[in-house]
This record gives C-alpha cells, structure tokens and sequence, in this order.
C-alpha cells in the first residue's frame, strides 16, 4: 500500500501513456480497414481472376497477425528508419494487428447487410457512395462494433509487450516487478491494463448508443416478436 | 405512359427471365402484372427503373427511352414500394419517408411537413413518426412504405408484390386504401402480384403470364373473367377463386370449397348462436 501510495504519480503516468498509445492504434486500424474491407466484400467471388480478389486480401490480413509482436516490433525500425526505441514503431506494428483484425470484420459486417435494404436504396435513388455512407455502413455497425471492442482490448493487451523494448507502458511493471521479484507491482500492472480495456470498451459501447440508436428499438423488437410477428 | 417495345433479358446465368415482351400502361391508370414466381414479372418491373438493364429491346417514358437517363434521377423520379417494406431499419417513419424528398434537395424541415402529411394520407397515425421499422406491425410498415413512393409526389408508382407478407385481413384492408388513394392520386400504377384476387381488384388493366414469362392474356379483369384466353388463364383465374367460395354442406357444420372437398367448420354466427 505505501508503495502504491509514494508510485502513484509514476503509475498514473504509465496508464497515461499506455492509454494514449492505445488510441491511434484502433483508430487508424479501423479507417484502413474500411477501404481494405470494402474490397474485400466487393471482390469477394473471383470475376475474371482465378482467385478472388477479396480472398486475398483477407488472407494476407489474417497471416499479418501471425507474426509475433516482438519480432514485429523489432524488424519496424529497420524498415521505418525510425530508431528502435521510438514509440511509433509500436504505433505502427499495433495498427497493422488492428488491420488485421479488422478488415474480415469489416468484410463480414458489410456483407451482413440484407440484400433488400441495399436493393431499396438503390430504388430510392441514392447513388452507390451515399448508399454505402449512409445505409451500408450504418448498418454493418453493430459487427463493426463488436470487432472493434475486440480489436480495442487487444491492442490495449499488445501494448504491455512494447515495454520489453523501451516504451514506458503498464508492461513496465510486469518486467519490473518479474526482476524485482516483487508480485505487487505485477499485480497492479495486470489490474491497470485490465482498467484501460474496460474503460475503453465502455466508451466504444457508449459511443456506438448514441451512432446507432436504432439498435435498442431492433434488440427490443426481436424480444417482444412486435413488427416481426406481423411481417410474416 | 410507361411503353416496352420487344424488351428481352437473359441473366448472366443464361436464365431467359423475359423474352420479347411488348407493353403499353396507360398514364394514371392500374396495370397488373400477374403470374407465378419465376415469371419474370419483377423484372419487368425493375427495368422502368433500370434497376435491371434490357438486354434488347427499348423501355419508354412518355416517349423517352430510359436507357438514355441518368438512372439514379430517374429513380428519384419513380416511386418505388416492395414486399417487406424494404425500409430502412435505422431511420425512423418520418426519416423514411423523408428520404427521397431529401435527396432531390428540399429542406429538412419541408420534408418532414411533407412526411407527416403523407402519413396522413396513407392512415399512419402521427405518434408513430418517431418509431423504427421494427417498432410497427407489418401493416403499419408496408403503409410507410406506400407513403416513401408517394413522397417526392412521382408520376409513377411501381409496386412489387407490396401485400404479398401481410396477413389476409390487413392485405384487405392496404388494398382498399390503396383504391382509395389512386381515386385520388391518379398515379401510373404498375403492380406486380402472384395473387389473382389482387390483381383483379386492383387492376384496371391485367397481363397474366405463364411459368416461363411469356404472356398468356391481357386486358381488362371483366375481359378475363368473361373470355379467359385459354385453359391455362380460366384455371388461373377460376381455380383460385373457387378455393375461396365455401357452400355449407347439407349437415350444416362442414364447409366445401369449390371442387366439393372439405375446408373447414362452421363455428356459428357472429351473434354467438350455434348452428
């Protein structure tokens, strides 16, 4: 407790930066995943290639993740030209997890949509763009979310690694704390990351009530039968 | 006037789903296209709104040939009700409604006076202007979607099969309101329906197709009914409406359908006596 008490201004500084290291991650995972998932929906069955375009995309997305985060984290500053300690070697390394992540996701959510919604709003008359941006995507939104949270919480996790090679993250206390032979410090390391994903997933399901209000009258509809009963 | 002038279309698949098909529906009249699924009516339907290019043959407005329009004004142009509604799920009554109007530009605030008359007009109540699709009864959603055709106020109105998921008595009750609206409206209608029933009560104007989309008959319901073309057109007709008419058997309690097959019971008369 006295240890926690004289490292507070140190621990709330590391579940800063590991916070604010957290944030570019998911979100520039989740904008280049968009591009990259709607093409991969679009081009999903072979047109005039053998392979479908789409599948390779996603295969190519799903082998980036296989590759372990160290080594990723390693091999960056070589290609980057940044120096090894810098923060944007892991920024860069998390983004391409999230992209990995992400871009099936993304695929999934849009394909998800019913072929009569996109039908009808091809019948109103809205061009393919305002279709995608004001019907597809909307509606793809609640898978979108839900591989973002898991997409936040990862990243969040990946993080903790990144203090192996110098960036001062809740990992900090893990490797601290292993070397110190002192369990406290990994314990509050573990309880930290564990607090940052939490707080970011509330703020995801926050943020995706207030994009999304239609959700609530979907869910309620499905468990009451109203409107579903009647429409068959 | 909505005209096809040897209209072909054959999916990429090789399915032949229209073949040389002429029409001519009348402006601010009815015309039906009846048949069963896989008789390329839908089709049909759709290529007014170049939803689905004609692989040949020509599909005129007034005179104008559709394949020379910009298709997304020219859909913005059409009214256009499915089955199932097809509205959108995240957007609410009002905002459904809206849509179109909002599209060719008019004001947030216009649209949404526009959207509330309508609801009016097609017999939504106005405290449901806020609700989600999935808040309201097939019904009340297949209304919302005859009111988002009608918004932007189009010359034409497509149907496709707009009743076909509702149950019985509210199909009874859409299509007498939509009599009632097109008394008043005079919209070129072209409504697409596999049920005979329909498409004699709503129809001014009827072509029945048979499996394989080609024509079997045109013309008016009473020119149908009095001289159906052949045995396909009178068994389409008849037979339907024969499974409708039940006769009270001389027991007094089973009822038969036309062919003198049991169908069900008399349960008693409204007034709660029994047979």
């Amino acid at each position: 407790m006295i240890w926690l008490q004289q490292n507070a201004g140190m621990l709330w500084g590391l579940t800063l930066v590991h916070a604010g290291l957290s944030i570019p991650p998911i979100i520039l995972g989740f904008v280049v995943s968009l591009p990259l998932g709607w093409l991969a929906y679009r081009f999903r069955v072979p047109r005039h290639a053998k392979i479908a375009f789409g599948g390779v995309v996603l295969t190519a997305g799903g082998l980036l993740y296989a590759i372990p985060s160290l080594a990723l984290f390693m091999v960056l500053p070589g290609i980057l030209g940044t120096s090894i300690l810098d923060p944007v070697n892991v920024e860069v390394a998390l983004t391409l997890y999230a992209i990995a992540l992400m871009v099936r996701t993304t695929a999934d959510a849009l394909a998800s949509v019913e072929p009569d919604v996109r039908d009808s709003s091809k019948a109103l008359g809205l061009s393919g763009w305002q279709s995608f941006w004001r019907v597809e995507l909307p509606l793809a939104g609640g898978p979108l979310l839900a591989g973002l949270r898991v997409v936040s919480v990862s990243t969040v996790s990946l993080l903790s690694v990144a203090a192996v090679i110098g960036v001062n993250t809740l990992g900090y206390l893990f490797l601290d704390g292993l070397q110190r032979d002192f369990p406290l410090e990994v314990s509050v390391g573990i309880v930290g990351s564990v607090v940052v994903a939490a707080v970011f997933d509330a703020v995801l399901v926050l943020v995706g009530r207030l994009a999304m209000p239609w959700q609530k009258a979907l869910r309620e509809s499905r468990l009451t039968g109203v409107g579903e009963a009647a429409a068959s | 006037m909505i005209e096809f002038r040897s209209v072909t279309k054959r999916y990429a698949g090789g399915t032949l789903a229209v073949s040389d098909f002429d029409m001519v529906a009348a402006s601010h009249r009815t015309t039906v296209l009846v048949g069963s699924s896989g008789s390329g009516k839908t089709t049909i339907l759709r290529m007014i709104n170049r939803m689905v290019e004609p692989t040949s043959g020509t599909v005129l407005i007034d005179g104008q040939d559709v394949a020379g329009m910009d298709p997304v004004r020219l859909r913005r142009s059409i009214g256009y009700v499915m089955q199932n509604s097809g509205l959108l799920p995240h957007r609410t009554v009002l905002q459904n409604i809206a849509t179109v109007p909002r599209l060719n530009g008019v004001s947030r605030s216009e649209a949404a006076r526009r959207a509330r008359g309508l609801m009016q007009t097609v017999g939504l109540d106005e405290s449901l202007a806020g609700r989600y699709p999935a808040q309201l009864s097939g019904g009340q959603q297949q209304r919302v979607g005859v009111a988002r055709g009608l918004a932007s106020d189009p010359n034409i109105l497509l149907m496709d099969e707009p009743f076909g998921a509702v149950d019985p008595l509210v199909r009874t009750e859409l299509q007498q309101e939509l009599l009632r609206l097109q008394s008043q409206l005079g919209k070129t209608v072209v409504f697409v329906t596999h049920d005979i029933d329909e498409a004699l009560l709503l129809g001014e104007q009827l072509i029945i197709f048979r499996v394989g989309g080609r024509v079997a008959q045109r013309g008016t319901p009473a020119e149908i009914l009095a001289h159906p073309a052949d045995e396909f057109v009178s068994d389409f007709v008849g037979v339907t409406r024969g499974k409708r008419s039940l006769t009270l058997a001389p027991d007094g309690r089973v009822l038969l359908d036309a062919a003198g097959r049991p169908a069900g019971v008399f349960a008693g008369h409204g007034d709660g006596r029994v047979p």
